[in-house]
C-alpha cells in the first residue's frame, strides 16, 4: 500500500488550482503504485462537507478536515503529522506555492523524511514514486528516489494538470482532532491576502510588457504603459515580484510564483532576468520576446527573441517603430 | 537579545554550476562567495539592533560547510556580524535538505537565540526550505520570505507576499524567519570592517560538539537518493540580437514581430 496525501489549500471558500492539479497528479500516482489518494484541508467554517467532498472529482478518496488557522505552514504540519500516523500515508504531495514549501518542509523535519521541492514530473518505477526536479537554472533534471517511511514532493507552480477524475465518487469526509504545537499556536495572521495597487487585468490579455528590476525606477513603467499603448489592442502591463514588493507596481499585475499565470500571445520581457519564480508564471506565452542588457540572463535561454541591450534606448525607439509600422 | 544568522558559501553566480557526476553532488569547486540572499538577513538583524526598538546583544552568524566556507563567515562578520560558528565534520557531507536543517539546529540549540534569520533562498541549490525544517527542530514559529518586519512587544510583525496578496503574521520570538530580498538594500562592508573581520571570534564545532546524531547525516542519513541527472527536452534556442546600431535593432524586433502577426 502506498498513499498518497495531497494538501490542498484554499481561500474565501475555494480551492487552490494548484492543489487541485496536485490532487489529480497523486490519484493518477497512488493508482500506479496500489495505493488510495487522499486530501488535508485545514481551516475555517468555509471549509463545508459539500466543498470538501468535490475534491472526489479530482480523484481524493478521502478528505481529512481539520479546523485551524488558516495561511499558516506550521498547523498544518501538526495535522498532516497527526493524519500520517494514523493512516501511514507513504508519500505527500504539494502543488507549488510558498505555502506548500513550508509545510514540505516542516514536515521532512517532523517525519525524518526525505523532501524534494520544484518537482516537474512524478513517476512510479517499481512500486515506488520518483520525483524529477530542474536544477542549475533548469539546465539538468536531478531524480529524487526516497528512503524511509515518508516521501515529501513539493510541486513547482503549474507542474501538475488539474484532471476530473473518470467515474469517481464524492470524496468521504473525515475531521480530525488535532492539538496544535505549542509554537504552531505563536503565530498569527494578522491580514491576509491583501491587494495592494490598482486592480488590474492581465489574465486576458493578448500581449503583455512586462517590467522588472532592470527599469531602474518606478517610472520606468511610464516607458512600459506607452509601449502598451503603442501595441494596442488588448495590451496590457504585467511586472516582476521584485519590482511589485518594492511599490512600483501593482500588485494584480504580478506575474509568476506568487503573482498571476498567463499564455499570452506575445510576452515581451524588459528588465527581467528571468528567474525560475518569474519563469514558472509565463512559459507558456507563444511569443516570448525579451530585452536585458546582461547577456548572461536567464530569460534568453528561453526567449524567442532576445535583445541583448539598454533598455532605456532601445524601448523608446520599438514605441517609434511599433507607431511607425501601424501607422503606414 | 541574541540573533543568529545563518549563511552559505555559494559558487559565484558568474561561476558555470554543475553536477560532479562521479558524486552525484554539485561541483563547489571554483570562485565562491557569500550567498547573496543571505546577505539581506545580515542587514536586516544589523537594522533591528540599529533600530532600538529592541536591544540587541549579539548577531552571530552560522554556517554548515567544508573549512572553506569560513571565508562566508568572514564576509558575514564584515557586514556586521559579531562573531562566527561553523559547524564542519566530514560526516556531514551529503547531507540533504533535511539532514542539513536537522545539523544547523543542533548548532543553533547550544546558542540558544531569540531570534533566527536567513536569507530567502540558496543561490547554488535553489532551495527554500531550510528555515522551515530548522523551526520545526528547534519547536519555533517561522515565517520564509519576509520583506518587512517591525518589532512590536515580544513579537514581530512579519509582511510578505503569499498565494493570494500580502498577509501580515504577528510571530512570536523565539522565532525564525527567513526574509526575502525586497526586505533591505544590503550595506557594503567598510574596507576596515573586511580587514577586521579576521580577527573577530570563530568557534570552529564538529558534529559531535553539538550532539549531531550521526544516523541523521551525511549521505546514509539522508532520505532523498538524487541521481539520474540529465538534460531537459531541448528547446529551441532563440534568436539573440546584440544591439549596436538601435535603429537597426529595432526595425530587426518589428520585423520579428510583424512575420507573426503581432503588431
Amino acid at each position: 500500500m502506498a498513499d498518497v496525501l495531497v494538501y490542498v489549500l484554499h481561500y474565501e471558500g475555494a480551492f487552490n488550482k494548484n492543489s487541485l492539479g496536485a490532487v489529480s497528479e497523486g490519484a493518477a500516482r497512488a493508482a500506479e503504485v496500489g495505493g488510495s489518494c487522499h486530501a488535508v484541508v485545514v481551516g475555517g467554517e468555509d471549509l463545508t462537507i459539500e466543498l470538501c467532498r468535490t475534491l472526489g472529482g479530482y480523484g481524493a478518496t478521502k478528505v481529512f478536515r481539520a479546523g485551524g488557522p488558516e495561511g499558516l505552514a506550521q498547523p498544518v504540519v501538526d495535522v498532516m503529522a497527526n493524519v500520517i500516523d494514523e493512516h501511514g500515508h507513504r508519500y505527500a504531495l504539494f502543488g507549488g506555492g510558498l505555502l506548500g514549501f513550508e509545510i514540505g518542509a516542516g514536515l521532512a523535519a517532523r517525519r525524518q523524511a526525505g523532501v524534494t521541492m520544484e518537482v516537474t514530473a512524478v513517476r512510479a518505477e517499481g512500486g515506488e514514486l520518483v520525483a524529477e526536479r530542474p536544477i542549475l537554472g533548469d539546465s539538468q533534471i536531478s531524480v529524487s528516489r526516497y528512503r524511509g517511511e515518508l516521501g515529501i514532493i513539493i510541486g513547482r507552480i503549474n507542474a501538475f494538470e488539474i484532471r476530473s477524475a473518470p467515474g469517481s465518487d464524492l470524496a468521504e469526509v473525515v475531521d480530525v482532532e488535532v492539538d496544535y504545537s505549542p509554537w504552531s499556536n505563536r503565530a498569527k495572521m494578522v491580514t491576509r491576502g491583501e491587494q495592494r495597487g490598482a486592480d488590474v487585468d492581465i489574465e486576458g490579455a493578448d500581449i503583455l510588457v512586462a517590467g522588472g528590476r532592470g527599469l531602474g525606477k518606478a517610472e520606468g513603467f511610464e516607458l512600459m504603459e506607452r509601449l502598451a499603448k503603442a501595441f494596442g489592442g488588448n495590451t496590457a502591463v504585467a511586472a516582476t515580484r521584485a519590482v511589485v514588493d518594492a511599490g512600483w507596481y501593482p500588485y494584480a499585475a504580478q506575474i509568476g510564483q506568487t503573482g498571476k499565470t498567463v499564455s499570452p500571445k506575445l510576452y515581451l520581457a524588459a528588465g527581467i532576468s528571468g528567474a525560475i519564480q518569474h519563469k514558472v508564471g509565463m512559459q507558456g506565452s507563444e511569443n516570448i520576446v525579451a530585452i536585458n542588457k546582461d547577456a548572461n540572463a536567464p530569460i534568453f535561454e528561453f526567449a524567442d527573441l532576445g535583445v541583448v541591450g539598454d533598455l532605456n534606448k532601445i524601448v523608446p525607439k520599438l514605441i517609434d517603430a511599433i507607431q511607425a509600422k501601424k501607422d503606414s | 537579545m541574541k540573533i543568529c544568522v545563518l549563511v552559505k558559501e555559494v559558487p559565484d553566480a558568474a561561476v558555470e554550476k554543475r553536477i560532479d557526476p562521479s558524486t552525484g553532488r554539485m561541483d563547489r569547486s571554483g570562485e565562491k562567495n557569500l550567498n547573496p540572499y543571505d546577505t539581506h538577513a545580515i542587514e536586516a538583524a544589523m537594522q533591528l539592533r540599529e533600530g532600538g526598538a529592541i536591544e540587541v546583544d549579539e548577531i552571530v552568524a552560522v554556517t554548515m560547510g567544508p573549512e572553506s566556507a569560513v571565508r562566508a563567515l568572514h564576509k558575514a562578520v564584515s557586514l556586521g556580524a559579531d562573531r562566527s560558528i561553523h559547524l564542519t565534520d566530514s560526516s556531514l557531507a551529503g547531507s540533504d535538505v533535511a539532514a542539513t536543517g536537522y545539523a544547523l539546529a543542533r548548532a543553533l540549540t547550544k546558542e540558544s537565540p531569540d531570534l533566527v534569520l536567513l536569507g530567502q533562498q540558496s543561490d547554488d541549490g535553489e532551495c527554500y526550505t531550510i528555515g522551515a525544517v530548522v523551526a520545526d527542530h528547534l519547536q519555533m514559529p517561522s515565517l520564509t520570505q519576509v520583506i518587512k518586519m517591525d518589532v512590536e512587544d515580544d513579537a514581530l510583525r512579519c509582511e510578505r507576499q503569499a498565494e493570494y496578496g500580502y498577509d501580515t503574521v504577528q510571530v512570536e520570538l523565539p522565532a525564525v524567519i527567513s526574509v526575502g530580498d525586497a526586505i533591505n538594500e544590503p550595506r557594503y562592508p567598510s574596507l576596515k570592517a573586511i580587514m577586521g573581520a579576521k580577527k573577530k571570534p570563530l568557534d570552529t564545532v564538529s558534529a559531535t560538539d553539538v550532539g549531531i546524531d550521526p544516523a541523521l547525516v551525511g549521505t546514509d542519513g539522508s532520505r532523498v537518493v538524487c541521481g539520474d541527472f540529465h538534460a531537459p527536452p531541448a528547446k529551441a534556442t532563440g534568436q539573440i540580437i546584440e544591439d549596436e546600431d538601435t535603429t537597426e535593432t529595432v526595425a530587426k524586433v518589428v520585423a520579428w514581430l510583424d512575420e507573426r502577426k503581432l503588431i
